[in-house]
Order: structure tokens, then C-alpha cells, then sequence
């Protein structure tokens, strides 16, 4: 089983390779090709997620083969390879439902260049989740940020192109902000490597002077990332960049990109800085209150909206707030229900992000509110679709979203702070709340027809069956991490014990 | 406090720089200006990095005369850093550059307020 090792390595450097590939190729055979690559790469991270279940160790990769405090390494564990098994099915079905947007949405000569992106976010993907060293966590950052600045562009109306410009405006300050971190952290330590680096922190921590220099750099570095995953105040470039760009890059990136942010900032917690020194510095408070504002103003914003995406954007704000309060709250519970919760999250607003331009076809191509007026009644499998996202949203049982909020309960009991519980609770309470009143205003909205527009013709019309298949595996996806939730966190538990 | 700024004067500086580029970042309203912002910043991310590499009277890591003795020799990691760093600053300008001549053939105005209110007006919504 010595093959296994260099799987991960393998993930990024053919995705770096399938992107050149596919400057050259056609629009319909890089399309055919990026579609059959990432079915090749979920078998791949498949069993990598095997391999790690069933032995229960971790796959390191050194570059180069050196040894550990000089080189540079990549690892997989369970819980990396869990969720790029997860990120690979959410490609692939972002990719099936939305091939015919990319085809009307984009000049014919760039499809291709279009194909190429997603195949260099792949990679940087994939290299943020195995990567074991905070400088190519930097890099692969970066790549990250520009692959997806590409994917806003390649829709060439202004819009987009504004979006992309501040969604890059922001993104830069996040990662000069993280730069500086990892630059301090280095200097602290004199690694870049992150277990001889926990080490070493954990030896500093003792000297209370060190302590407060260590937590300024966690501090920086925990801005940045949070300014690039959109966590309240830095929310704001997210409904223009999700609602104007093509629906796969959206729900690529509200999805899975700026997840992969949270990801590497669990990571560093975990495994650079080691949780028992991160829980005494005060940064815990900070994302917990930062988190819980962010749910509120998220989804208070979410219902001033007068664009079905630009509430889905924003709702995908306050989803970022919920998982930072999972970080806050702290302790492996906490980090368990924020986890879960970028797992429901994905495979829920990818879901909605997919399903809002079906509505808007049957609506005269507009995305407004007062347009989409019984749009479900003549999309009934986009309608659908909609309703199984906002049900599992708002938190109804049976779907990955209300799993996900008994998690960040439980984790608020687990807490043993009083206050915390309160906190937690009255939040969780207010958001569902909200989020209850503008996704029910919403599906009334679509399901209702006061002016008899709906007539029997015009409803076979919209019916496509092939383009439900994705939809039913996001849905089936949603209820399985409802249903049988218990596979997930056992999952992720072990996983995150391998990290520490 | 303010003698050990003294003694680290490399790094106070770089900073400074890294203060000047983010604020110019986050508050200018002009493209260009905002792009020179960022580039300031990564700069000073930049010397922080060189500095703290550098070690007076040491010389580079490469073995000309036999001597392999570590303590003769600075760390190599942060110039290799830096370099890296530099690559994907460079990348970064040139997409920034590109799209700030989109956004001006469009609009004919680099400041971003005004590029706001024009594209609002134009309502390409769908």
C-alpha cells in the first residue's frame, strides 16, 4: 500500500498539469476532460480516505524526501481526506449543473480557459487541505485567490468585473495579513513546518513576554484569514461576487473556497500553535463575538434583499458566522460542529446556488423577487430543489442544517461556561429565527401564483430530467448528513484527534 | 521600548511599510493607487523577511572554500522565501493591472466609488 503515499501529491501536481492541458484544448473537450479528471480524483481521495479509516494513520508525503524539520511536507489524515472527497462531489455536480450557464454565459473562445481555472483551483484545493507547512499554505493561498478572481471575470459584464475587483481588493489585505502572520510566527519559532513548530510554542508559551508575542502574530494571521473567508465586518464583497458570476463559480465559491480559508486557519490552530496554547489566548472570545454578529447581521441583511442570490449570499455570510462561533466556542466539540457545519453548509448552498438560475430562466432571466412569482410552480424540479435547501437551512429536522445546529448546541453544553451557553443558544435561536422568515417569505413567494400565470404548457416546457441529477445528489447528500449524521462526526472526531 | 525599536530598526521600518501599503489598500479610492498600496505592503513583508535572514559577518550558504561549519553561514530559508514571495506578488499586480484597464475602458475612471454608482445605473441585471 506504499503507492498510497504519493496520492496526495499526485491530487496536486496532475490538477496543476490537467489546468495546462486544458489552455490548449478545445471548450467541449476540456470540459469533457476536467468532467472525467475529477471523477478520476474523487476515486483517488476515496482512497486515501479508505486507506486512513481503515489503518488509522496518517499518509505523509516529504518533498524531496527530507527529513522533518528541514523539508516540506504534505499529509493526509481523516479528516482531510473526508472533506476532499466531499469537495470533489461538490465539483463535479457544481460542474453538471452548471455547463450550460458557463456555455451561454462565456465568449466560446474562453470555455476553455474557464475549464483550465477550475483545474488550478483544484490543486490549490487539494494543496491547502494536505499541506503540513504554513509558507506553501501561503503560496497555494494565493493561487487559490487568483484562480477564483478568474472564475468572477470570465462573465465579462461590469458587474462581475467590479465584484472581482473588491472581492480581490479584500482578498489581498487578507493574505498580506497572513503573510505577516506566517512571516512572525517563523521568526518566533524558526520553523514553517507545523508540528516541530507546535513544539516549539508550546515550550515558548510558558514565558508570559513570548506568549504575547505569539498571540499578536496568531492574532494577525487569524485577521487575514478571516478578512478572505468573509467572516462579519469583512462580509460585504460576497453578495456581489456570488450573485453576478456564473452559477458553478458561485457555488464554488461560496461552497468550497472560502471554506478552504476556515480550513487552513483550523489547521494552524491545531496543529502549528496546538490547542491548549491557542484556548488561553483571548482570539477565542473575539471569533465567538465576531461570529455571533456575523449570524445576526448576515441574515438581517439576507432579508433586505431584493435579489434571490444576494440572499443567498448573504445568507452564506451568516453561515461563516456560524462556523467561527464553532470556533469559538471551542474544545473538540466545538471544532466538531464547525466542521459538520462547513460540510451541511456546502452541500446546502451549492444546492441553492444551482437551483436560483433555473428560477430565473422561467422568469424572464431576472433574479428579483418580484419576477420570480410562482417560478416553482413552472420550474417544479428547480422549485424543489429550493424548497429541500431552505428546509435544511433553516434547520428542519432530518436535513444536515438542523444537525448542524444541535451540534453547536451540544458543543455550547460542552462549553461549561455559563455565559458562553447563553450566548450560544439566544444566537442560535435569533438566526434560525431569521433565517426561518425570509426562506419561508421566499418559498411563498415561488410557490404562490396570485395572478394565474402557471398553465399547464408552459410548465412540460421547463421539464429537463437530466439536470435533476445532480440536484438529487446534493439533496440525497443533505439527508444522509441529516439522517445518519452520527457517520460524519465519528468521521470527523477521529480526524481531528489524528491532528492534534 | 523605544531603544529596542532602535536595535530592530529593519524590522520597525518594515512595519511601518507594511502599515502605509495596507491602509493605502483598505482607504484609497484610486485603482492605481490602491495596487501601489498593496505592492508597498508585500515590501515590507518582504524586508522583514531578508533582515531577520540576514546575520552580520556570516556569509551566504554555498561552500566555496570547505567549510562546513553552520555558524559560518547565514539561513538560506527566508531569501528563498522572499523570492517566492516576490512571484506571487508580481502575479497578483499583473491580474490587478489587467482588470483595472477592464474596468477603465468600461467606465473611462479609475476611482472606485464612481465606478459603483456607473454600474449600478447601468443595470445589466439579470
Amino acid at each position: 500500500m506504499d503507492i498510497i503515499r504519493n496520492f496526495p501529491m499526485m491530487t496536486v501536481i496532475l490538477s496543476l498539469f490537467s489546468g495546462s492541458l486544458c489552455f490548449v484544448l478545445k471548450g467541449r473537450t476540456a470540459r469533457y476532460y476536467t468532467l472525467f479528471y475529477e471523477v478520476f480524483l474523487l476515486i483517488v481521495c476515496s482512497a486515501i480516505l479508505w486507506y486512513t479509516v481503515t489503518t488509522g494513520t496518517a499518509v505523509t508525503y516529504p518533498m524531496g524526501e527530507f527529513p522533518a524539520p528541514w523539508g516540506n511536507e504534505l499529509r493526509a489524515g481523516i479528516l482531510e481526506a473526508l472533506l476532499a472527497v466531499l469537495f470533489m462531489v461538490i465539483m463535479i455536480v457544481s460542474l453538471l449543473a452548471g455547463y450550460r450557464y458557463i456555455d451561454t454565459d462565456l465568449d466560446e473562445s474562453k470555455v476553455n480557459l474557464y475549464y483550465a481555472i477550475l483545474n488550478l483551483m483544484t490543486a490549490s484545493l487539494m494543496a491547502i487541505l494536505w499541506t503540513n507547512d504554513l509558507f506553501s499554505g501561503y503560496v497555494f493561498l494565493e493561487i487559490l485567490t487568483l484562480t477564483s478572481c478568474g472564475s468572477l471575470i470570465v462573465r465579462e459584464i461590469g458587474r462581475t468585473t467590479l465584484a472581482a475587483v473588491r472581492y480581490m481588493i479584500l482578498n489581498l489585505l487578507g493574505s498580506g495579513l497572513f503573510l505577516l502572520g506566517v512571516v512572525l510566527l517563523y521568526d518566533l519559532t524558526g520553523h514553517l513546518l507545523m508540528v516541530p513548530m507546535q513544539e516549539t510554542i508550546a515550550e515558548m508559551a510558558q514565558d508570559p513576554r513570548m506568549f504575547m508575542a505569539l498571540t499578536l502574530s496568531t492574532g494577525v494571521l487569524t485577521i487575514g484569514l478571516s478578512i478572505k473567508s468573509g467572516l462579519f465586518p469583512f462580509h460585504f464583497w460576497m453578495p456581489d461576487s456570488y450573485s453576478w458570476s456564473t452559477p458553478t463559480s458561485a457555488s464554488i465559491l461560496s461552497s468550497l473556497v472560502s471554506k478552504a480559508y476556515i480550513l487552513l486557519l483550523i489547521k494552524i490552530y491545531y496543529r502549528a500553535i496546538g490547542l491548549d496554547v491557542f484556548e488561553q489566548m483571548p482570539i477565542r472570545e473575539i471569533l465567538l463575538v465576531l461570529g455571533i454578529a456575523g449570524m445576526i447581521v448576515g441574515s438581517l441583511q439576507a432579508m433586505h434583499a431584493d435579489n434571490i442570490n444576494r440572499m443567498v449570499a448573504f445568507s452564506s455570510a451568516a453561515q461563516v458566522g456560524y462556523i467561527f462561533m464553532g470556533m469559538g466556542i471551542g474544545g473538540i466539540a466545538g471544532y466538531t460542529a464547525a466542521i459538520f457545519h462547513i460540510m451541511a453548509h456546502a452541500v446546502t448552498k451549492s444546492m441553492l446556488f444551482l437551483t436560483t438560475p433555473r428560477l430565473a430562466e422561467v422568469s424572464d432571466n431576472s433574479l428579483l423577487f418580484k419576477k420570480l412569482e410562482a417560478s416553482a410552480l413552472r420550474n417544479r424540479d428547480a422549485g424543489l430543489a429550493f424548497l429541500v435547501g431552505s428546509l435544511s437551512m433553516i434547520g428542519i429536522p432530518l436535513f444536515a442544517g438542523f444537525t448542524s445546529k444541535l451540534q453547536f448546541a451540544l458543543a455550547g453544553v460542552e462549553s461549561g461556561s455559563h455565559v458562553k451557553l447563553v450566548a450560544v443558544m439566544l444566537a442560535l435561536a435569533a438566526s434560525s429565527l431569521l433565517n426561518a422568515v425570509y426562506f419561508m417569505r421566499t418559498l411563498i413567494r415561488i410557490y404562490s401564483d396570485p395572478r394565474g400565470t402557471v398553465s399547464k404548457a408552459n410548465i412540460r416546457q421547463h421539464h429537463r430530467p437530466l439536470y435533476n441529477i445532480p440536484m438529487v445528489v446534493l439533496g440525497g447528500l443533505n439527508l444522509f448528513l441529516g439522517l445518519f449524521s452520527w457517520v460524519a462526526i465519528n468521521l470527523i472526531t477521529q480526524g481531528l484527534k489524528m491532528f492534534g | 521600548m523605544f531603544e529596542n525599536l532602535l536595535i530592530n530598526y529593519e524590522e520597525a521600518a518594515a512595519i511601518i511599510l507594511f502599515g502605509i501599503g495596507f491602509t493605502m489598500l483598505l482607504f484609497h479610492q484610486n485603482l492605481i493607487k490602491k495596487l501601489i498600496g498593496m505592492n508597498i505592503m508585500d515590501t515590507g513583508v518582504f524586508l522583514f523577511l531578508a533582515s531577520m535572514g540576514y546575520i552580520e559577518g556570516r556569509k551566504p550558504p554555498i561552500i566555496v572554500d570547505g567549510v562546513t561549519d553552520p555558524a559560518r553561514y547565514i539561513n538560506p530559508v527566508p531569501a528563498g522565501l522572499v523570492l517566492t514571495g516576490i512571484v506571487v506578488s508580481v502575479s497578483v499586480t499583473a491580474i490587478m493591472l489587467s482588470l483595472t484597464i477592464r474596468l477603465y475602458k468600461r467606465y473611462h475612471t479609475l476611482n472606485l466609488d464612481e465606478i459603483y454608482t456607473l454600474s449600478v445605473h447601468s443595470m445589466e441585471d439579470r
